[in-house]
């Protein structure tokens, strides 16, 4: 059980920075989630803290001690791969043991061990075939209690689940999730999956280009994004942006099309003139009849999603997607009216993509 | 390549079985030649079918040949090859391919150019070596002048000298030295996953201890492919024993078989003994056909083994 600090930590490849000054602190047992596209230095950042990559600037401090130039089997860590990385010629008892193997414990105690992990990952009953023999859930769970045998201070996870199909994909999962409730040791899970991210995490870690955007709760996250990116990158379906225009008087965001929304006048006075960003989340949207909503849309096409249906519509040169658990009948090419539940919107500085205000602005039409 | 026409599939087999016949009609000849008595194989026509000689002739040969003790050398000498160059092979790659350092690629490279000087063309200078194994070193010397600056303070002339000539060592050493096996294996370790290796290191294996539990166990087949090879390569060996062995209890075995057909001159007019010749060829090739017959069974298992 260790805490883990990581401060200013940059990697650079050849001449080319990756990752650009990380700071992150991981709390005994937390269950943290790095979340971000591909490429955006995320395995990066786990491999320095696992020692498999060196760290070109910075510190990380693991239990409170520099680990940076420790080797990887002495800074505590266990790594799950994506590719789970089973030793192809040996039994399924036997990887989950080589650690102890080469620590030098004692057959005897070696295979008490070995079994009662595999028993609680339920591998019991395939300690003696190959890895070639099992199938990838089975393997994901060799991989599992190859780290938990170990008893390690930190859990690091690699987009460990990304080879499992859909269903696999959320059973195994929870079982993480499980596990990690019953034996609490700090983890770091990577992934490119937010829903997977929202899940699983304590705090979740959002990169994006090797800077970290935000950290937070996963609720917080979803509410309260800091950032466009952010706001884009976590929800499914993905948030609307609409740009306007700040004015102090009246203070309001000015929308393409001359439609208004209302500001608090304090943050429409201190942002004078700037261009933003307006973000509502498909669900905070309705379809009313034309004229009635918050502004007009021409219907595109929809998509069915069972429980409810996703409509897209054209609004300006701009798409806005509307989910509807009513499924109203609508036909394509036919304006209509979108209207914005008031405490849903977000509202981001269009140059810098950072938020500029907390929720409760209110939306309102102009007059005609 | 799966083709479903039955036409295709005759005439494939049918290739296959000429090319077959091809290769087993010199096989054949040798036998039929090594059963005869001396004037039934020159007889004109030719004999074709085996004659009852056999067992004599193999004895003669056997005994004419010394093969007893011949095969006790050239057996030594091809584990010797083999071994080495399965350690040595194993040994270089993992050091290529797992270790990040800027002598990489050149090291790579002065081996690689080795693939391009097998033993017959660099025979010359190799002689030399093998005439004292410390050559290059004593040249170094010299011409850095260190072996001037030690005369001159102490009066001591350096000399190196080791000489291989007449020895196992010798006889194994220079056959041990390409690239073919360090670039199989190159190859081979190419296809382990980066994440193997990192899992090893995550595991606390050092390279030593993942060489071994990991690299070694995973390429069992290549060993016995490299074995196979380099045993058979080791038990043809001619020229280079000819050259090095002067004293007949290094002598190996394929030169013994040259001498076992004696040259028209050497005979004074006689027609040489090809029966006993041949009979000969018999028993020397028995060797690498048993290894081959034996590690066939390997590498057909590593093929079918589908966890590889
Ligand atoms: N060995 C390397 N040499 C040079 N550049 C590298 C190396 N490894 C990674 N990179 C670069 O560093 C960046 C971050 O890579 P990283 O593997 O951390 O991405 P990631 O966020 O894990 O992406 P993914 O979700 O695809 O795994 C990428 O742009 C990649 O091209
Ligand atoms: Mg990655």
């Amino acid at each position: 059980m260790a805490n883990i600090s990581i401060k200013q930590v940059r990697k650079s490849y050849a001449n080319s920075e990756v990752v650009h000054g990380v700071n992150l602190e991981v709390s005994t047992g937390e269950f943290i989630v790095i979340l971000g596209p591909s490429g955006c230095g995320k395995s990066t950042l786990l491999r320095m803290i696992a020692g498999l990559e060196s760290v070109t600037a910075g510190t990380i401090l693991i239990d409170d001690k520099p680990v940076n130039d420790l080797e990887p089997h002495e800074r505590g860590c266990a790594m799950v791969f994506q590719n789970y990385a089973l030793y192809p010629h040996m039994t399924v008892a036997e990887n989950i043991g080589y650690a102890l193997k080469v620590a030098g414990l004692p057959k005897m105690e070696r295979a008490t061990k070995v079994s009662s992990v595999a028993a609680s990952v339920g591998l019991t009953e395939f300690l003696d075939r190959r890895p070639g023999q099992l199938s990838g859930g089975q393997r994901q769970r060799v991989a599992m209690a190859r780290a938990i045998i170990r008893e390690p201070k930190v859990f690091l996870f690699d987009e460990p689940l990304s080879n499992l199909d859909a269903k696999l994909r959320v059973q195994m999962r929870q079982e993480i999730r499980r596990i990690h409730n019953r034996i609490r040791a700090t983890s770091i899970f990577v992934t490119h999956d937010q829903q997977e991210g929202m899940t699983l995490a304590d705090r979740l870690v959002v990169m994006n280009k090797g800077v970290i955007e935000q950290i937070g709760a996963p609720e917080d996250v979803y509410h309260h994004p800091a950032s466009i990116y952010v706001a884009g990158f976590i929800g499914s379906p993905a948030m609307n942006f609409l740009s306007g225009q700040i004015s102090a008087t009246p203070a309001a965001a000015m929308l393409a099309n001359g439609e208004r929304i209302t500001l608090p006048a304090h943050v429409a006075a201190a942002h004078d003139g700037k261009l933003a960003q307006i973000g509502i989340r498909p669900e905070a949207l309705s379809i009313v009849p034309a004229g009635s909503g918050s502004f007009d849309a021409v219907f595109d096409f929809a998509e069915e999603l069972g429980n409810a249906r996703l409509y897209h519509f054209r609004f300006e040169d701009l798409t806005v997607s509307v989910l509807s658990a009513d499924k109203p009948k609508v036909k394509a090419g036919v304006p209509m009216g979108i209207k914005v539940a008031m405490d849903a919107v977000h509202l981001f500085d269009a140059e810098t993509g950072k938020r500029l205000l907390a929720r409760g602005i209110v939306l309102e039409p102009v007059p005609a | 390549m799966i083709e479903r026409t039955p036409l295709l599939n005759i005439a494939t087999h049918a290739i296959l079985a000429v090319g077959l016949l091809l290769m087993l009609l010199p096989m054949y000849l040798v036998i039929v030649a090594a059963s005869h008595s001396l004037q039934d194989v020159v007889a004109v026509p030719p004999n074709l079918l085996p004659g009852d000689q056999l067992w004599v002739n193999l004895q003669a040969a056997w005994e004419k040949g010394h093969l007893g003790d011949r095969f006790v050398t050239t057996f030594i000498v091809a584990m010797g090859v083999m071994t080495g160059k399965i350690v040595m092979s194993c040994i270089t790659a993992f050091g290529i391919v797992f270790f990040d350092h800027r002598l990489k690629m050149p090291i790579f490279w002065l081996i690689f150019i080795t693939l391009m000087l097998p033993l017959e063309v660099r025979i010359v200078p190799t002689y030399a070596v093998a005439a004292n194994a410390l050559l290059p070193f004593q040249t170094l010397l010299d011409l850095s002048g260190i072996t001037w600056i030690i005369n001159a303070l102490s009066g001591i002339e350096v000399k190196l000298e080791w000489n291989l000539l007449n020895s196992y060592a010798g006889l194994i050493m220079p056959l041990v030295a390409t690239a073919t096996g360090t670039f199989l294996y190159r190859q081979f370790y190419l296809t382990i996953p980066e994440e193997l290796v990192e899992a090893a290191k995550m595991d606390g294996a050092g390279p030593l201890r993942f060489l071994w539990d990991v690299l070694i166990p995973l390429s069992r087949t290549n060993i016995a492919a490299l074995a196979t090879i380099m045993f058979v390569y080791a038990w043809n060996q001619y020229l280079w024993p000819l050259l090095v062995v002067t004293d007949q209890s290094y002598a190996m075995i394929a030169v013994e078989l040259s001498r076992l057909v004696p040259k028209f001159s050497a005979t004074g007019g006689e027609v040489p003994k090809w029966h006993i010749a041949m009979a000969g060829t018999l028993i020397v090739m028995l060797p690498p056909i048993v290894v081959v017959v034996f590690m066939q069974r390997w590498f057909v298992r590593g093929l079918i083994n589908t966890d590889k």
